[in-house]
């Protein structure tokens, strides 16, 4: 009998150690950022390396907003193609579609939700790059194919089957009743669609495009191969540009000897880890928002 | 506006093969309570779905036969489905108030059907919240949202709500199922009141409940009518030995 009672005790011990872990990840990963980049931060006022332009770093020049934007503009592109896309996929997939096609979407999505990253980037190249070129010149634009738009559709592609997963889930939470109240006062399908399942299914929907937006913003070695690389502020979505992630990865590790470079894309990091925070807390705000609504 | 509303010929309904009702022959009259009883699982809910071919929303299901409303042929899919299914005002077995607000849940029927006068709509809510007896409890919260109202007040809205779109049937199945006592007496005197106005088909397996609101019980057990009459003659003196039994296990 005590044995049992110090086996109880011990289990929600581990729980709350386990939670306690995750919990300090984010915290202690903020804090090392926040650190690394405060020598940096202490040289030059925030507002300069926010919003100049100009990134030499062996000449002392460092603007983060070539790479800020280019994140921005690159995940804005991605969110633009993949929510309309899932949304109305998770809509036909779980009202529309026969049951088996839902059965085989779930191994669809499972297998493209597991493909390394790396292999998108080579898919992009082979495939988006070229594809991208041929549309520009439609417009008689001149572009190498490297750009935000190749960026965009590569992340939209990687973000769909999170994005999907969820929304189908939250659609499938739905009860049927419901949908047969609004169907039994004359609605239509599309009626009931527009006016019940999405306003149910609000909280859930911001939800997922959340996640979708956080992966896109984070994505890293896709996008830096198809993106261009470039520094420089992005007009069109067919310039090139230079997200967060890439100027990282591109560059730690290397020419470590410039002064301050290792502060600055710590920096880099932290605005990234910035970004995300803050898309996160919109999402929340949408989700109560909705949840007050219903 | 007497004699028969629905007529239903020979409704046969399976899923894969397995018959879930069984050669329907029924009529149903005009302002009168119909009480269709019977068993969990005989059936009871998909006759129901039938009349306002909500079961159009379930796949793999074989229907076959007649179910004439007002002379005309519901099944029939050239008809439109909207227009009957306006006819007919469904009550479920627990409330499902939609994600709005208590106004727009009632004006949600009437939106549909193209109303656009606010004051026109304004005044039908208050009508039919005023109908089933809910207006006093939510006068000063109409803008709030429906799902915080107590599970008897969601019942009633959705009985407004179904009540809005001015049907002639009403069909509830078990509506009072998932309610407290009170909330169901509240319901009940609700339907005694309506069947002036409305035809009223209910689905239950209380017993008591069917002797208190029926004009006319229909039995059904595995997917067949047993038995069929005024609720003096199946409650009092059944024929079929089902029907003596469930009677008897039910009381």
């Amino acid at each position: 009998m005590k044995r049992r009672k110090l086996i109880d005790q011990i289990t929600s011990g581990w729980m709350l150690l386990c939670l306690f872990v995750v919990l300090l990840i984010p915290l202690v990963i903020g804090l090392g950022l926040v650190l690394k980049s405060l020598p940096i931060l202490q040289l030059y006022p925030l507002s300069e390396l926010l919003n100049g332009s100009d990134w030499k770093p062996m000449a002392g020049h460092f603007g983060f907003k070539p790479f800020i934007v280019s994140s921005l503009y690159v995940t804005l592109i991605s969110f633009l193609i993949a929510a309309p896309v899932c949304l109305l996929s998770a809509i036909y997939l779980t009202q529309y579609a026969r049951r088996w096609l839902l059965n085989l979407m779930q191994p669809v999505i499972d297998i493209m939700a597991g493909i390394p990253s790396v292999v998108y980037g080579v898919w992009g190249i082979l495939v988006v790059v070229p594809l991208v070129v041929r549309l520009a010149s439609v417009w008689d634009l001149k572009t190498s194919g490297y750009c935000i738009l190749s960026g965009g559709i590569v992340l939209a592609v990687m973000s769909i089957p999170f994005i999907l997963n969820i929304l189908i889930e939250v659609f499938q939470t739905i009860p049927t009743e419901l949908k047969e109240a609004s169907l039994s006062v004359g609605a239509t399908y599309w009626e009931t669609i527009k006016f019940v399942l999405l306003r149910e299914g609000f909280s859930g929907i911001m939800a997922a495009f959340g996640l979708g937006i956080s992966k896109a913003l984070g994505e890293t070695i896709a996008v830096l191969m198809v993106v261009g690389n470039v520094v420089q502020i992005p007009g069109s979505p067919f310039q090139a540009a230079y997200p967060l992630p890439a100027l990282i990865a591109n560059n730690y590790g290397e020419m470590m000897s410039i002064p301050m470079y290792d502060s600055a894309l710590m920096f880099a990091a932290l605005i990234l880890f910035v970004i995300i925070i803050l898309f996160n807390i919109l999402a929340r705000l949408a989700i109560n928002h909705g949840e007050y609504r219903c | 506006m007497s004699g028969s509303i629905i007529r239903i010929q020979n409704l046969n309904v399976s899923h894969k093969g397995i018959p879930i009702l069984k050669d329907i022959n029924l009529t149903i009259s005009r302002n009168k309570v119909t009480v269709i009883l019977g068993p969990s699982g005989c059936g009871k809910t998909t006759l129901l779905k039938c009349m306002n071919r909500l079961i159009d929303i379930y796949n793999g299901l074989d229907i076959s036969g007649q179910i004439h409303l007002d002379g005309e042929e519901i099944l029939n899919r050239k008809n439109d489905l909207t227009r009957i299914r306006q006819k007919m005002g469904l009550l479920s077995q627990r409330p499902y108030p939609l994600p709005m607000s208590i106004f727009d849940n009632v004006a949600y029927g009437l939106k549909i059907q193209g109303v656009r006068n606010r004051t026109e709509l304004a005044d039908r809510v208050e009508y039919y919240l005023k109908q089933v007896n809910l207006w006093p409890e939510v006068v000063d919260r109409l803008k709030s949202p429906a799902s915080r109202l107590s599970i008897g007040q969601q019942q009633r809205l959705c009985l407004a709500r179904g009540l809005a779109v001015e049907p002639e049937i009403i069909l509830a199945d078990e509506p009072t199922s998932a309610l407290d006592p009170l909330s169901s007496t509240c319901i009940e005197e609700q339907f005694m009141k309506l069947k002036e106005q409305y035809t009223i088909l209910i689905v239950t397996h209380i017993m008591r409940q069917a002797r208190r609101l029926a004009d006319h019980v229909i039995f059904i057990y595995l997917g067949e009518i047993i038995e069929q009459g005024p609720p003096a003659e199946i409650f009092d003196n059944p024929q079929h030995p089902t029907t003596k039994e469930y009677l008897r296990v039910g009381h």
